[in-house]
Parts: structure tokens; sequence; C-alpha cells
């Protein structure tokens, strides 16, 4: 709709140019900007508000149970006498760990498993597709249930990993598809002719071209890692010993708080998760329109 | 759609399924620890200590459950019990057949899932054609934000707070279950009625989660057909202007849906298992649920082996279908 076509100015310096597209920019991905700002107040929320509250009253049994909003505790406490308020800010960095660690370790695999299903082709590329193929046909939660199931002891760090284990085959497909298309520019092929061969040529040649849409693949990872350990631990699966979000939705559930009317021990974990949800997913479109410029002109 | 195709897409499915059973029954194996002693270990902390040769229990088990094989073997033990549509027996409600609880448990869920996706299909897929198609009323245009927070939103978590606004604040639906206590599911007036009343609340989430989603898809591939030059022509010759939106426009922008449709397959079924789960529905995520609370370990076992083939099933279906309304993939 408004396409500031800097074509159509008069050459006024490249500058000048320069600062108006990236103006018109800034303003064309209006969701980046606000997926940006909402992920920071997450960040502030997760890192910065732990200073300013009891850590203590996180802890079962720490404060009287069962009270609504009151001026001591702005977030009521629930059956097991913990402060809601407390154990929501403490847990937003835990479950953000697992999903940067798992979206993190996701990525790279998939970057990895793309790179060589795209560079070498053949029989390893059929068993990579095909590997992910099978991933993707079989419900994630059920990978996830199978192998949490077997698990003893449930913690932050081995949750992030079985999680990476849902979350490669998307960068991988995109990997892969870009690495197909690089491989048949000429500036890849007059390298190949200068000598250059075989890992050496992706890594310098073909990695920095894809750097956007491993971005882009990153956020969406996160996200897709969000919701995947939410839903493990909603199904009681997750690290007991610690707060995340997806635990306090468990523990909610498992004491029939949205029976009860406790409105403020289940409604603060819910508003977090989608309010994260909602921040990654305007990231993810604005990162996609700077990977992928021909969105640029649609309609937004 | 020539015998080779079918062909062609039914070994696919085989392939596809028996790698993911191979999985199913090579994770728990890889894992350290030994099963049976994980469930002793469980049921010890149940019932209290026990002074006598656990030891011997366990190998005794792993003997009965032929664990002590060597692991090929096991597998096609576990093949050939796949053939017969054994499961084995569940832990929690033994002696009971893992086959015949997931039985009674599984047309629940079929139903809820199909009619749920289904109407979040069309139902998207309709407004999402609509939003870039010119002079479309406002009000469908500015549902984008709307869609937008519908779309992030898990179906579960939906699911709570429709059970927060609609069964605790206004009391409208049952709390949770499949049909009255009481009644039996058959087709006669009165259980239909309370079947559909318990399953509007799950059914509602999960359309409303994934509506968002597919609207938001066909968005995008509705902008990039409307710049082609065949609706131009459209135009042009005086076609009536619906029989453009459905004809051509919705028509072409839909085929990536359906291929979405297969890729989000199983996230669909993830999703409708939680909210199963969350509404204590009768169907096999209730069961998941139950299963993980309890320990039962064959009951996962033989969850995850249908949710699988289930799944399995519908993709296939889908890619038998998929010729039908677009005709350049029967030719290759």
């Amino acid at each position: 709709m408004t396409t500031v076509s800097s074509s159509s100015q008069p050459v006024s310096g490249r500058l000048v140019e320069k600062t108006s597209s990236a103006i018109s920019f800034m303003n064309d991905n209006r969701s980046f900007a606000i997926g940006v700002a909402m992920i920071l107040v997450v960040l502030f929320i997760a890192y910065i508000m732990p200073f300013f509250i009891e850590a203590d009253d996180a802890r079962v049994g720490a404060v009287k149970a069962r009270l609504s909003p009151t001026a001591e505790h702005f977030m009521g406490t629930d059956t097991q006498g913990r402060d809601v308020l407390s154990v929501v800010v403490l847990s937003i960095s835990q479950t953000l760990k697992i999903a940067v660690v798992a979206g993190g370790i996701g990525t790279l695999a998939g970057l990895l498993l793309g790179l060589i299903a795209g560079y070498f082709r053949g029989p390893l590329d059929a068993v990579i597709r095909f590997a992910s193929d099978v991933m993707i046909t079989i419900p994630a939660i059920i990978i996830l249930v199978i192998v949490s199931a077997n698990i003893r002891e449930m913690t932050v760090e081995i949750m992030a990993i079985i999680i990476a284990l849902v979350s490669w085959m998307g960068a991988m497909r995109t990997i892969r598809a870009q690495v197909l298309t690089l491989r048949e520019r000429s500036y890849i092929q007059i390298a190949q002719l200068n000598g250059e061969s075989g890992f050496e040529l992706l890594i310098r040649e073909v990695l920095p071209n894809l750097m956007p849409y491993l971005v882009a693949r990153f956020v969406m990872a996160v996200s897709v890692a969000v919701l995947a350990t939410i839903g493990l631990e909603a199904l009681g699966l997750g690290p007991q010993n610690s707060y995340t979000l997806g635990m306090m939705v468990y523990w909610s559930q498992l004491y029939n708080a949205v029976l009860r009317g406790m409105w403020w021990w289940w409604s603060p974990p819910i508003a977090m998760i989608v309010w994260i949800f909602l921040g990654l997913y305007l990231i993810s479109t604005g990162v996609d329109k700077i990977a992928n410029p021909r969105l640029r002109n649609r309609n937004s | 759609m020539t015998v080779r195709f079918v062909a062609n897409r039914f070994g696919l499915f085989l392939l596809i399924v028996l790698a993911a059973l191979t999985l199913n029954f090579l994770l728990p194996r890889m894992l350290p620890g030994d099963p049976v002693q994980r469930i002793f270990d469980s049921l010890m902390g149940y019932s209290g200590t026990f002074t006598g040769d656990s030891q011997a229990i366990v190998d005794r088990y792993n003997e009965k459950y032929g664990l002590n094989l060597p692991l090929w073997q096991q597998f096609f033990n576990y093949l050939g019990d796949l053939t017969r549509f054994d499961l084995g027996h569940s832990i929690q409600h033994f002696p009971a057949k893992v086959t015949s609880i997931i039985g009674v448990a599984l047309p629940w869920t079929v139903v809820l899932l199909l009619l749920s996706s289904l109407i979040s299909f069309t139902l998207g897929t309709v407004m999402g054609a609509l939003i870039p198609w010119p002079g479309t009323p406002k009000a469908i245009t500015g549902s984008v934000p709307g869609l937008m927070v519908l779309a992030a939103l898990p179906p579960f978590l939906l699911g709570i707070v429709l059970i927060f606004l609609f069964i605790v604040v206004w009391p409208w639906f049952p709390a949770g279950g499949g049909i009255t206590p009481g009644l039996q599911p058959g087709f006669n007036f009165e259980a239909i009625v309370s079947m559909v009343k318990h399953a509007a609340m799950p059914a509602t989430a999960l359309v409303f989660a994934s509506t968002g989603f597919w609207a938001l898809a066909m968005r995008g591939m509705t902008v990039s057909v409307l710049g082609e030059d065949y609706i131009m022509l459209a135009r042009a010759k005086g076609i009536r202007k619906s029989r453009i939106f459905f004809r051509y426009g919705l028509r072409t922008a839909m085929l990536p849906q359906i291929t979405a449709l297969a890729m989000g397959l199983g996230n669909l079924v993830g999703g409708a298992i939680l909210v199963e789960a969350i509404f204590a529905y009768p169907g096999v995520g209730t069961l998941l649920f139950q299963a993980i609370g309890a320990g039962d370990y064959f009951m996962l076992q033989g969850l995850s082996v249908v949710v699988i083939i289930t799944t399995g099933v519908a993709l296939l279906l889908l890619d038998l279908i998929y010729p039908l309304i677009d005709p350049r993939i029967g030719a290759g």
C-alpha cells in the first residue's frame, strides 16, 4: 500500500536515500519493532524484576495459602502457599532458557544437516530428508513424551536438549533449499574453479548468505520450543523442582485452580506465554521480510 | 491418478510408519536403565519397602517380556505383536488390554479432531482469502490483529480460558467428560445432545486456535494470486465477482494450504492431546495424560503407536486426495 519508492526521488546523495529507505523499512516493518519491544518487556521481567521481589516467597509454604490479590501479595498466593508474583517472575527466565537453548541447538543441528544435505546431495541428502519427513509426521509431543517418560529426573537442561530433538527440521529444510539455489550461482562456481572445495567453500562463501534465514529460523525454533516445553510440562513431564511457566500451568491444573475460581493463579502464566508467543511471532514475520525481500512490497 | 502414484505414496507411508515405530521401539531402550526396574521402583515408591530379592523379580519379568533377548529379536517380537494388534496389558488398568482401552477412546478423538479441523480449515481459508480481496467489508479486514493473537495461542491454553469463562463464570457447558454420566453413547437424541454439549468447548478451543493459523497463511497466498494476469483477464471478461473469488482466487491459492494441512497434522494431533487432557474428554489425549501420571509404560507405547499410525493414514489420504485438487501432481 505505502510503497515509498526511492527511484522516483531526485538523486540527492546516497546517504539521504539510504536513511529514507531505512525509515521506510522500519515503517513497513512495524511488526518487527513491536515484537522486539514486547520481548524486551519479557527480558526485563525475567532478569531485572527478580531483584525487586522476595524469591523465598516462591517456595512451598512460604506464605499464607489461597489468598486473592492483596496489597501485600499483588497477585495472590496459590494452594501450596507460594506467592504467585514471585513464582511467575522466577519462572520466565527458566522457560526462556529452555526455549533459547533448545532453539539454538535445534537451529545449529538443522544448519549443519541442511548444509550437508544441500551441498553433497545424493544418498546423504535422501537420508536426512527422510529423517526430517518422519519427524514431521510423528506428532512432536509423542516423541517428547516417549523420551521424557523414560527419564528419571527431569531438569531444565535435559528438557532443553529433548526439545531440540523436535526443532531442527524447519531450519534444515530452509537451509537445504537455500544451499541448493546458492550452489548454482556463478560466484560459487568461480570459487570452485579457484580450487576452493568442500566444506571450506560452504563455510566461507555459502554460510554468510544464509544468515538472515538462519536468524528467522532461530526465532521460529525458539517459539516452537516454548510451545513444546509448555505442552510437556502441562502433561506433568516437566522439571518438578524448577519454576517454569509450564509447571505453573501444571500445578494450577492439578489443584483445579480454574474450577476453584482462583483466577490470579492460572491466568498470569497464560498471559505471559501468549505475550511471549506474540512477540516472537511478530519478530519472525519481521525477520522474514528482511530475509525475503519479495515480501516487503506486499500489503501488511 | 495412476496405480504407480498410489503405490509410491503407499510405499512411502509404510516406510515412514516403520521408521516411526522403530524410533518408538529404540528410544526407551537406548536410554539408561531398565524399564522393568523403573516400573518396579515406582511401584515400591507407592507401596513401601520390599524385603525380598527384588532383582530376582526384575529378572523374571525381563525374561517374561523377552527384554533379555538380543535387540534384533526383541524388535521382531515387537513387530510381530503389532501385526496381531497386540500392544500388551495396561499396568494402570490391569488386566485390560491396551488395544481395547484405546479402541474405546479413539472414536472420541477422531470425531473431535475431524470436526474441529474441518471447521477451522474452511473458516480460516475463506477468511484469509477475503482479507486482501478488494471490496471486503472492514469487519473482516480489521480482524488481522485478532487472528494473530489466536494463531499465537496454543489451543490448550485457550481451553483453560474457555473453562473459566463458560464453565465457571457462566456455567453454560458441562465441566469435562464426554457425555453425561449414566448415559450410553449412541444414536439417540438425548445422547447426541449430551455429547455435542460436552464436545463444544474442546472443539471451540481447537477451532479458534487454528483458524488464525489458516487465515494468516491463506492471506499471504491470496496476495500473490491477486497479482496474476488471469485474475485481471477474468475481471476484464466481466465474470461475476463471487465466481472470480471462489473459482479463480480461492481455488489456486488454496493448494499450499492442503500441503500445510499435511505438514501441520502432527501439530494438530499434539494440540488435541493437550486439549483433551484439560477437558478430561474421554479420548486418546486424556488416556495419555493418565498414563503419564501412572507411569503406565505399555499404555504409553501403545498410544504412541496408535497416534503415529493414525497420523500416517491421515497423511496418506491427504496425499491421495491432492491430485484431485491439483491435476499437475497426478501426472508426475
